[in-house]
């Protein structure tokens, strides 16, 4: 896990044995490196280019984009509650407590990461539709409908983006110091204070990348939350729904609306640099 | 292992090689006087049933040519013909597109009328919920699902509603037609707007309502050439095909479209 040990390296600086004198590349080498560069950028070029700086204010603040925003912020930021709530006990039990069948669970709880959002988003609705397996006892128990609601679009996000969350904060969890935790125990503290009081600050730093990448990862969801919750201005229409049927009509609304989210998940990746980019 | 990767590649490409011979071996069997070689068709996605088998009649028929497709929205493959994408005819599910194309003189000669559409009311099999008509869809409690406004069904599925003089509150506005049907053939919708030949594709778990006449809105499918059609000879005969009531039209008609 690449992520860990870039977060190892944040505690003790630049840790020197890995550390080379430069190195001049072979040409076909930077060639093909500054080809994958351009293969990058260009496209974010291309936004930049096309974006129309002159009405791009104007297009921010319609109520149509407005009403998206606000609905994307309070979404994404109540799935990155949800998954933090229920993923930090899930990746401490995978970091802490082996148990037969551990590694399915894993796998099946991170299935996500690499699952089409819109197969989860169809999976979501056999599962938690009015005609799924749990949905239907949820609508004739309590008459709750999860489909076609808000609460729907942010299950649809936390579902996508609580895995980044879980395999982040599990490698902190595995590569802390474990010593710390055995003080405090044999100084007579008990698990749920040692959890509380000692592991939880020693892993803060990677509760706080996995919380930033889940939120980032939630904000930009689209194929889940349209095929799940659907789409309708104010309830389920978030910024990555209203982009994707903007485009069409209004391409200089999408492209202002797409540079809005752009310009979200590089301030992730810039403050989150020392984890990825140090 | 780059032997093996070697080998493998002196066999696909003799293979490659050993079919355009093919190919060419077959060519002069048929007759030569027809049109020959291969078009690119992009049509709207409501087509893709009825095009499919047009496609594969056609080239029976002619058994030197043949025609590929590209099915999407519309307003989709219009954004991709604007761009540059290359293809012989344009069938679309709406004038406007149509019209976006001939305005920017990329349609060869005048678009024509090939099929009409109409809407329908999508419901579940059995008709669970009794809908009767747009009029049914105002009642409280129901999920009805609208295409959104800037896709033509939604366009359509909204005169049609100010036309019944209903009101409706939708649970969504869906990207295309094809999740309409698909949620209410999961049963996690009740109801919604979509054309007839959608009902009709959408297989055993859902049924149509009609909409009567005078509150339907009825689409027109334009087709037409591409200015800069590579085979304008073989371009005009599939389009003729299509036009044909022994061929294209009845083919159409199978699957709900109304005539031109």
């Amino acid at each position: 896990m690449s992520w860990s040990r870039a977060a190892d390296r944040q505690h003790s600086g630049s840790s020197g044995f890995l550390d080379h004198s430069p190195v001049r590349p072979p040409l076909g080498l930077a060639l093909l490196a500054a080809l994958g560069a351009a293969f990058f950028m260009l496209p974010l070029l291309g936004l930049l280019l096309r974006t129309p700086w002159g009405s791009a204010w104007q297009l921010l603040t319609a109520r149509d984009t407005l009403t998206a925003l606000r609905l994307s912020l309070f979404a994404s930021l109540t799935a990155t509650a949800i998954a933090i709530v229920l993923g930090v006990p899930l990746a401490w039990i995978f970091a802490r407590t082996p148990f037969p069948g551990r590694g399915l669970v894993r796998a099946l709880t991170i299935l996500p990461m690499v699952l089409p959002p819109v197969v989860g988003g169809v999976a979501l609705l056999l599962a938690f539709g009015r005609e799924g397996v749990l949905g239907g006892w949820l609508q004739s128990w309590f008459g709750i409908r999860l489909p076609f609601t808000t609460a729907g679009a942010i299950m649809a996000e936390t579902f996508v983006a609580m895995p980044f969350l879980v395999i982040t904060v599990e490698a902190g969890l595995r590569q802390m110091d474990r010593r710390f935790e055995d003080a405090a125990r044999t100084l007579g503290a008990g698990r749920w204070m040692v959890f509380w009081r000692v592991t939880l600050p020693l892993v803060r730093p990677a509760l706080v990348a996995g919380g930033v990448l889940c939120w980032a990862r939630a904000l930009g969801e689209f194929g889940a939350t349209i095929t799940f919750a659907g789409n309708f201005p104010g309830t389920t229409q978030t910024m990555p729904l209203a982009v994707y049927l903007a485009l069409e009509t209004n391409p200089d609304g999408a492209v202002v609306l797409s540079l809005l989210l752009l310009a979200v998940s590089l301030g992730v990746l810039i403050g989150l640099r020392h984890r990825w980019l140090g | 292992m780059t032997n093996g990767i070697r080998r493998a590649l002196a066999t696909s490409s003799s293979a490659l090689l050993l079919a355009s011979c093919g190919g060419a071996a077959a060519t002069p069997a048929a007759t030569p006087s027809g049109p020959s070689g291969s078009i690119t068709v992009f049509a709207a996605a409501s087509l893709t049933g009825a095009f499919t088998r047009i496609g594969s009649d056609f080239q029976r028929a002619h058994p030197t040519s043949s025609v590929h497709f590209s099915f999407a929205g519309s307003s989709t493959l219009v954004t991709q013909l604007q761009q540059g994408a290359n293809a012989d005819v344009f069938a679309s599910a709406d004038q406007p597109n149509m019209e976006k194309l001939v305005a920017g003189g990329l349609i060869h000669g005048a678009p024509a009328i090939f099929a009409r559409n109409r809407l329908a009311i999508v419901v579940g099999a059995g008709n669970p919920k009794h809908i009767m008509g747009l009029a049914s869809l105002s009642q409280p409690g129901l999920i009805v699902l609208l295409c959104a406004a800037v896709v033509p069904c939604g366009r359509y599925g909204n005169q049609a509603l100010q036309q019944a003089g209903v009101t409706v509150k939708p649970a969504s506005l869906e990207a295309d037609v094809k999740s309409v049907v698909g949620k209410v053939a999961l049963g996690e919708a009740d109801a919604g707007l979509v054309y007839v030949t959608d009902v009709k594709a959408g297989g055993p778990k859902v049924q149509g309502v009609a909409i009567p006449e005078a509150q339907n809105v009825i689409a027109a499918y334009p087709v037409a050439p591409l200015k800069d059609s590579q085979n304008l000879a073989l371009a005009r005969a599939f389009i003729g095909y299509v036009m044909e009531s022994g061929g294209g039209q009845a083919t159409l008609r199978q699957f709900g479209f109304l005539g031109p």
